[in-house]
């Protein structure tokens, strides 16, 4: 009963859904990045590594800049460097792209650790370096429930909408995209007709790490202000899984998304609900929550959606 | 040049260009790479009881590298021997401290089997996964890490958690210990490192002994081949996921036996992630996963010391990056010393 109570006070609370909001942005952010590499076949798992390189990178050059979005900036510099590495292992020297994806994101955790003494002065966490500001959207602010919900909002979250439908955009409708699409299922016949399968999946991969750092810039400068050790948590992992219950569509990975946000704003609402008090010690178990729904999901429905099918596999001339 | 040589000069090299690259990393700091090597050299061997450390540290290093290795020969990518061997260690803790009544021969066998069992059964699940619908284990694993993770942290605390600080559970029976070789000053040099060599000299007979290995090999070589032969690849994707996880959670379990005589929640500490730079330095091979094995093991237990001279350990994981990174693009590496050998 108790535990009834409380799933009605969460779903009836606007900030639930704000924090869903919130939730699922660095996921539609990195699952783009994702959609745009591997339809190109490039498969990327480094998104977990380019997001936390770039909450790192955005948080420094805010604190050294004052401004949040020059933060931002860098991070996308930044995460394009990282992502032109892994196109430079993948693409040009046909290295294997999940092994190059793990030292990626083992070398995110390596230069974040490593830096974060020698600029901040302890490990673990910076300071609060500020944040991008909330806007509010005035028509909104006259409802109670849509003020609190959608009324005020990071622009970055606007951003992440509007990537959804140019990702899509540029991928179906471009003759770029075409392209792409056409490198990613048969890379043989796309080079037979004069399109340059190199330069083709270096965009894709080069647009993943904008896509993957524009998350991770999200989840420090954009949501909390500072940057944490290992704050990418998973989430570029996640983001994949988001990918593929999408159907490598844009749009289809920004619906998974929003379910994985979904299901970790749940997770935090129910852990901190004032009806069920779950002990601090008991909220490891709650965290656990996304990464099973994950799990579910990608054992449900993998198979039902495709892959390209060129996917992960280098391309030799 | 022919293929052995490569596979082994490849890795050498890696490291090599590897620590050049991250000298120039310490120099951005404002640090002397010289005096941060010399550290980190004194630190794993400039002393009895360095090298018994680098002998503690290296022990579960081989153990994480065979799980990943012997993925790799199967055609799969276990990025979850972190956590199998949490769920190992855990298990095997809370089997071990309920054999007080049996005798060390019996208490620490079975220890290791309970231990084994569970990092199996753990990683059994990514296998029964990818067999039944295809989901890549690279993308379940790291899920499954992340639930290992949050369940020992609630495990340590809540169920088993015992005293103040650190969470920890309650010790093992000390029938369960596994007794130390030999004691340098502080340093128990655990015994657990000729179960993990043994490990490695088993594996190796598996694989190029036995027929069932001759099946893993060519399953992860050419699976299309492979089923057009007969083999039934659920079946070998499914054991071969089961045989790393044990292997992994024989990790964990002999840090609880022999180190720590506890599960801590902290106990794996990126030792499964390891794992994967030490199958690609030792190439998959179970002899080279031994000597990739000890110089990680080295380079971590070394890595304290830099720290005192103001180089923060995690220089290690960048160094470990780039020697990853160039193993998975080794052809950057052959044209590097290819273009050498033309200059001469």
């Amino acid at each position: 009963m108790r535990l009834f109570l409380a799933l009605i006070d969460i779903f009836t609370n606007p900030a639930f859904y704000k924090l869903t909001l919130t939730a699922a942005t660095p996921l539609i952010f990195a699952s783009l990045g994702g959609v745009f590499s591997e339809t190109t076949g490039v498969v990327n798992i480094a998104l977990e590594g380019i997001m936390l390189m770039g909450a790192f990178v955005s948080v420094v050059f805010t604190w050294l800049t004052g401004n949040a979005w020059i933060g931002v900036f860098f991070a996308v510099l930044v995460g394009l460097g990282m992502a032109w590495l892994h196109a430079w292992a993948s693409i040009t020297w046909r290295g294997n792209q999940i092994v190059s994806g793990t030292a990626l994101i083992l070398l995110a955790q390596g230069v974040t650790g490593f830096l974060m003494e020698p600029i901040f002065g302890r490990p673990g966490q910076t300071d609060i370096v500020g944040k991008i500001a909330e806007v509010k959207i005035p028509f909104l602010m006259k409802n109670r429930f849509l003020a609190q919900s959608i009324g005020e909002l990071s622009p970055m979250i606007y951003v992440a909408f509007a990537s959804v439908f140019v990702a899509w955009f540029v991928i179906y409708k471009t003759k770029l995209g075409l392209r792409m699409r056409a490198v990613g299922e048969n890379p043989e016949a796309a080079d037979t007709l004069g399109v340059n399968v190199y330069a083709v999946r270096y965009f894709g991969v080069l647009m993943s790490g904008v896509m993957a750092s524009l998350g991770g810039a999200f989840l420090s400068v954009g949501e909390v202000g500072n940057f944490r050790e290992l704050m990418s948590g998973g989430r570029g992992f996640i983001a994949l899984a988001a990918m593929i219950l999408g159907n490598w569509n844009p749009v289809g990975a920004m619906w998974a998304s929003l379910l994985f946000g979904f299901s970790e704003a749940f997770a935090n609402q129910l852990q901190s609900s004032p009806l069920l008090r779950v002990a601090s010690t008991t909220k490891p178990l709650f965290n656990m929550f996304p990464f099973i729904v994950t799990l579910i999901v990608i054992a449900g429905f993998i198979g039902k959606t495709r892959p390209p099918a060129a996917d992960g596999v280098p391309y030799e001339k | 040049m022919n293929q052995k040589l490569w596979s082994f000069l490849v890795p050498v090299l890696s490291v090599v260009v590897a620590l050049i690259i991250a000298s120039f990393v310490i120099l951005m700091i404002g640090k002397n790479p010289i005096t941060a090597y010399a550290a980190l050299i004194r630190g794993a061997l400039g002393s009895k009881m360095a090298i018994a450390s680098t002998i503690v540290k290296t022990t579960p290093l081989i153990l994480t590298g065979l799980a990943v290795g012997f993925g790799f020969r199967a055609g799969l990518f276990n990025i979850g021997a972190e956590g199998q061997m949490i769920v190992g260690a855990m298990v095997a803790t809370a089997f071990a401290i309920n054999v007080g009544w049996m005798p060390a021969v019996l208490a620490i066998p079975l220890t290791m089997l309970v231990g084994m069992v569970a990092g199996a059964a753990y990683a059994s699940i990514a296998g029964f996964l990818k067999a039944k619908t295809g989901a890549h284990e690279v993308v379940t694993t790291i899920m499954l890490n992340w639930i290992a993770d949050y369940l020992s942290s609630y495990v340590v605390t809540v169920p088993m958690g015992v005293g103040f600080g650190t969470p920890k559970s309650p010790e093992i029976a000390s029938s369960a210990k596994l007794p130390p070789l030999m004691v340098v000053q502080a340093t128990e040099l655990t015994s657990g490192i000729i179960v993990a060599v043994l490990a490695a000299i088993l594996m190796k007979i598996l694989l190029d002994k036995t027929s069932k290995g001759y099946e893993l090999k060519a399953a992860g070589f050419n699976p299309y081949a492979a089923e057009y032969g007969g083999i039934k690849l659920a079946d070998n994707i499914v054991l071969a996921m089961a045989i790393s996880g044990a292997l992994a959670g024989l990790a964990g379990t002999l840090e609880v036996m022999g180190v720590h005589h506890r599960f801590l929640g902290t106990l794996s500490g990126g030792k499964g992630f390891d794992g994967i730079s030490i199958a690609l330095i030792g190439q998959n091979n179970p002899i080279g996963i031994i000597f990739a094995a000890l110089l990680m093991g080295a380079l971590r237990n070394g890595s304290n010391e830099m720290q005192f001279v103001g180089v923060p350990k995690h220089i290690i994981m960048i160094v470990q990056a780039i020697i990853i990174f160039l193993v998975a693009a080794d052809r950057i590496v052959r044209t590097i010393f290819l273009r050498k050998k033309v200059a001469k």
